[in-house]
């Protein structure tokens, strides 16, 4: 950790942060220096963390009226509705939030894809996050369970089955998930408490990610290392406070405007039906956050194989720093990666859409091609293109507006400055 | 050094064009493609008018929510089951809002199953506004058995579980029609023209007059479909004007706290040199 | 920088975090409201009881708010002994007067004000209640008159809707 040799003012806040170094903590985290050219893409994280406050709030006092039992859990959802007071605002908060909280990571993500923010050393850091990123669909999917409707009991019956696709022990996994031989009340009350407890373990490992940035520091639009603190850099009281402040409230107003005017626009009217084992619905979809694994999954037309490429497109994410070659981290100086990161942008959106499509004709072809190209991206394109892309060079530092140089004495001078 | 930050401000005015074409692309990306509407298979028009409720500042109709009431007691509830509103719903703000007393005397008028008693046995009695609304069957089974074979849906939230919403309910009750050439009908089976799959098991439940209204309205079964669906709009949705009222007032807090972190966060970045 | 300038800076901040705060005071209340009890609880907040059926002597009880509720239909040599009794002697003065809006009637909470246990109707010294579980007696008009109890047996807000029917609550 970095040096820190802070003294609190007062004689009681010596004893105490000599017992246990709060204090010393908030010190670093006020001051710590920022990069000063951070843009708004930079904001998200701060906007996330108020999102994991905000469903574990609203997700403990819904936890106060929710009754996880199969024969129960939709009425207690109306109860909660009706009768608990703001029951309905409380419910549609943590409905909609969930929602806000994927498109925040999601932009929270492709910011790290653009700026190169899973290149060395923050290596760990990106790691974590796609942990967090897995538990967060875990826990989404679990969420979406526990009110019981048709989408909550037939989500959970495709979703669990695909595990019966493991060879050998597939069967009884399968069986061991749901309690039971399908998915029922056992399941019910599993997903119920696993669903409590995700939160908690995403909320451990923030601290984590956080911490380990908090050792290189933030990356930076222009992706150069810097010196910390320096002319290059702010402290991150009031300086990042007020502006991620700022950010989060834009984000609040467009939640608002979800909870308050549209709170079921992003749901699925099935699942104002009780669930019903006997009644298969014609189309089953997912929220829309999952919908570009959704469609991955359902292009390959092997059970196994398809699971296997849902997940290898999340897991290959985690071999991002080694599988992107260059030695430039931001796409703002490599005019090619930027061409092709819009494109894998458009991708993902295609996937997403043919998610929602039945799985057929054109949208199936459709869907195959996309995730062909989404492997392409990550396993072809970006090897070769850190290797024969011509990057533009790289300026030495934030503040001294030279961007000149030749790329390779830039490079040795930035390497000199990193080496500081 | 002039024409490097002219360079850096061209980047940042890129940058920012970058961000509204996103939002652009996100918001048309929503509401053209209306994921609700992706669930319907029908590409039929739904009927339209125009309902009290939609909008921001949506409201209900009292009018319209109070004769939706007697078309449903009257036509619907014989079938249809609405179990999670309670008489007491009919007298809280932003229902019908009729009087306590008069909630009193519609709660009163049915008879509700209660106990067991001292001696063991379940009795009847008169309803409270405790009470919720009484059912037609005794359970999904004898639903079943009583409409052959097809259980008439509880109607608490039908609207929000139909993918065309009061639209689609609204052109459905309208949408009774002779089936096209070609297809012949199963006993008791009947064509719909909005019906998803267009095969539908309750006949035509509205006709012109089925209702005499108590505040004088000609009960066509446009007027009828249109007063039920609203009413049916506010069982699914109790607290929408609530909803509509608080949103304006969080949306507007926001909006003045926004602008207010704003010129405080250029006022402390003014005391760096670079631009944000 | 000219002397203004700071002051508009602090009324700004100030400004800010006052707006700030309000938003947040309004954000936690619905947190800390939906904790109190729900429309459905309080719409079983009062109850009507059907007392055409207690004979003269006899007690019944009624479950309200979750608590029972004594009702009984006290004979008139109950209510002379009520009325009888001198403020001196009791552990917690109240004249049955006030006890009673219809002497025939006593409605009370039959919660024993020690520790909440229920009394035993008919029982105990003084021709009312007993509670077993440290031995309060009660006499005709729910007076605690001997043991631990501190206070007479809660009278509620009820009120006669006709004369057959009692509304608690």
């Amino acid at each position: 950790m970095s040096d820190h040799d802070y003294t609190p003012n007062s004689k009681v806040g010596k004893w105490f942060n000599d017992r246990l170094p709060l204090l010393t903590l908030a010190n670093h985290l006020t001051d710590y220096p920022t990069p000063k050219n951070l843009n708004y893409w930079w904001t998200f994280g701060g906007i996330l963390t108020f999102c994991l406050i905000t469903q574990i709030v609203t997700g403990l006092t819904l936890a106060m009226h929710y009754i996880a039992h199969a024969d129960m859990a939709f009425d207690s959802v109306e109860h909660i509705m009706r009768d608990v007071n703001y029951g309905w605002l409380i419910r549609y908060i943590h409905a909609n939030g969930a929602s806000m909280f994927f498109l925040a990571v999601y932009i929270h993500i492709f910011r790290s894809l653009f700026y190169g923010s899973y290149k060395a050393p923050r290596e760990i850091i990106w790691i974590i996050g796609i942990v967090i990123y897995l538990l967060m669909m875990a826990a989404a999917f679990m969420g979406y369970v526990l009110p019981w409707g048709q989408m909550s009991f037939w989500g959970a019956t495709v979703i669990t089955n695909l595990f019966s696709a493991i060879p050998l022990v597939g069967e009884g996994i399968v069986t061991w998930l749901w309690g039971g031989y399908s998915v029922d009340n056992p399941t019910l009350t599993r997903f119920f408490t696993l669903h409590y407890l995700i939160p908690f373990l995403i909320l451990g490992l923030v601290v984590l990610h956080i911490w380990a940035l908090h050792v290189p520091g933030n990356n930076n639009p222009v992706g150069i290392d810097i010196k910390k603190p320096s002319k290059d850099t702010v402290p991150f009281h009031p300086y990042i406070v007020i502006k991620d402040g700022f950010a989060l409230l834009m984000f609040m107003i467009v939640f608002a405007f979800f909870v308050f005017y549209t709170p079921n626009i992003l749901g699925h009217a099935d699942n104002y039906i009780e669930a019903d084992p006997l009644v298969t619905p014609a189309h089953i979809v997912p929220e829309w956050y999952l919908l570009p694994f959704y469609a991955i999954l359902r292009s390959v037309p092997d059970k196994l194989l398809g699971v296997v490429a849902m997940l290898s497109a999340i897991l290959i994410l985690a071999a991002l720093p080694w599988l992107d070659t260059s030695k430039i981290r931001s796409a703002v100086f490599r005019p090619l990666y930027k061409q092709f990161y819009w494109i894998l942008v458009a991708d993902v959106l295609i996937l997403g859409y043919m998610g929602a499509m039945p799985a057929e004709g054109l949208y199936l072809l459709i869907a195959r091609v996309a995730t062909a190209y989404y492997f392409l991206h990550f396993l072809v394109i970006l090897p070769v293109l850190g290797l024969k892309e011509k990057t533009l060079p790289v300026p030495l530092s934030i503040t001294e507006p030279v961007l000149g140089g030749s790329p390779n004495m830039a490079a040795a001078r930035s390497k000199e400055s990193s080496n500081n | 050094m002039g024409r490097q930050i002219w360079l850096l401000q061209e980047v940042k005015k890129v940058q920012i064009t970058k961000v509204k074409n996103l939002f652009k692309i996100l918001f048309i990306f929503l509401f053209t493609f209306n994921f609700t509407s992706l669930n319907s298979a029908e590409k039929v028009e739904y009927l339209k008018t125009d309902w009290s409720f939609k909008g921001l500042f949506g409201k209900f109709d009292r009018g319209a929510l109070q004769r939706g009431y007697q078309v449903y007691t009257e036509v619907c509830a014989s079938c249809h089951s609405m179990k999670y509103l309670s008489y007491r719903n009919l007298a809280e703000k932003g229902g019908p809002e009729f009087t306590e007393a008069e909630a009193k005397v519609i709660a009163a008028s049915f008879e509700v199953t209660d106990g067991p008693n001292a001696d063991g046995e379940m009795f009847q009695r008169p309803g409270k506004l405790s009470d919720k609304f009484v059912m037609p069957y005794e359970n999904v089974e004898a639903a079943k058995a009583a409409n052959g074979g097809a259980y008439p849906p509880d109607m608490s939230v039908l609207i929000k579980a139909r993918g065309g919403g009061a639209d689609y309910i609204y052109s459905l009750l309208q949408g009774y029609e002779e089936p096209p050439i070609g297809i012949t009908l199963d006993d008791g089976v009947y064509y719909n023209k909005y019906m998803y799959g267009n095969m539908i098991k309750m006949s035509a439940p509205l006709s012109d007059g089925a209702v005499e209204y108590s505040d004088g309205t000609q009960a066509s079964v446009q007027q009828m479909s249109k007063d039920v669906t609203t009413f049916l709009m506010w069982a699914a949705e109790p607290h929408l004007e609530a909803r509509h009222q608080m949103g304006f007032k969080a949306i507007v807090y926001l909006i003045i706290l926004t602008v207010l972190v704003y010129f405080s966060m250029k006022k402390i970045w003014s005391r760096v040199e670079s631009e944000v | 920088m000219s002397e203004k300038k700071p002051e508009r800076r602090d009324f700004l901040f100030t400004a800010t975090y006052a707006i700030g705060a309000v938003g947040a005071g309004a954000v936690a209340w619905p947190l800390i409201d939906q904790m109190n009890p729900d429309a459905s609880v309080k719409a079983l907040a009062s109850t009507e009881v059907d007392v055409s059926n207690v004979k003269p002597g006899k007690t019944i009880t009624v479950l309200w708010r979750g608590k029972p509720v004594f009702i009984r239909r006290r004979t008139q040599d109950e209510i002379a002994e009520a009325r009888a009794v001198k403020m001196e002697d009791l552990i917690h003065p109240e004249k049955d007067e006030d006890r009673v809006q219809n002497p025939e009637w006593l409605v009370m909470l039959g919660v024993c004000t020690h520790l909440g246990c229920v009394p035993l109707n008919d029982k105990g010294d003084y021709d009312g209640w007993f509670c077993p579980c440290h031995g309060s007696h009660y006499d005709t008009s729910g007076r605690i008159r001997k043991g631990p109890a501190p206070w007479n047996m809660e009278v509620p807000k009820y009120e006669f809707v006709n004369a057959n029917t009692i509304k608690i609550g």
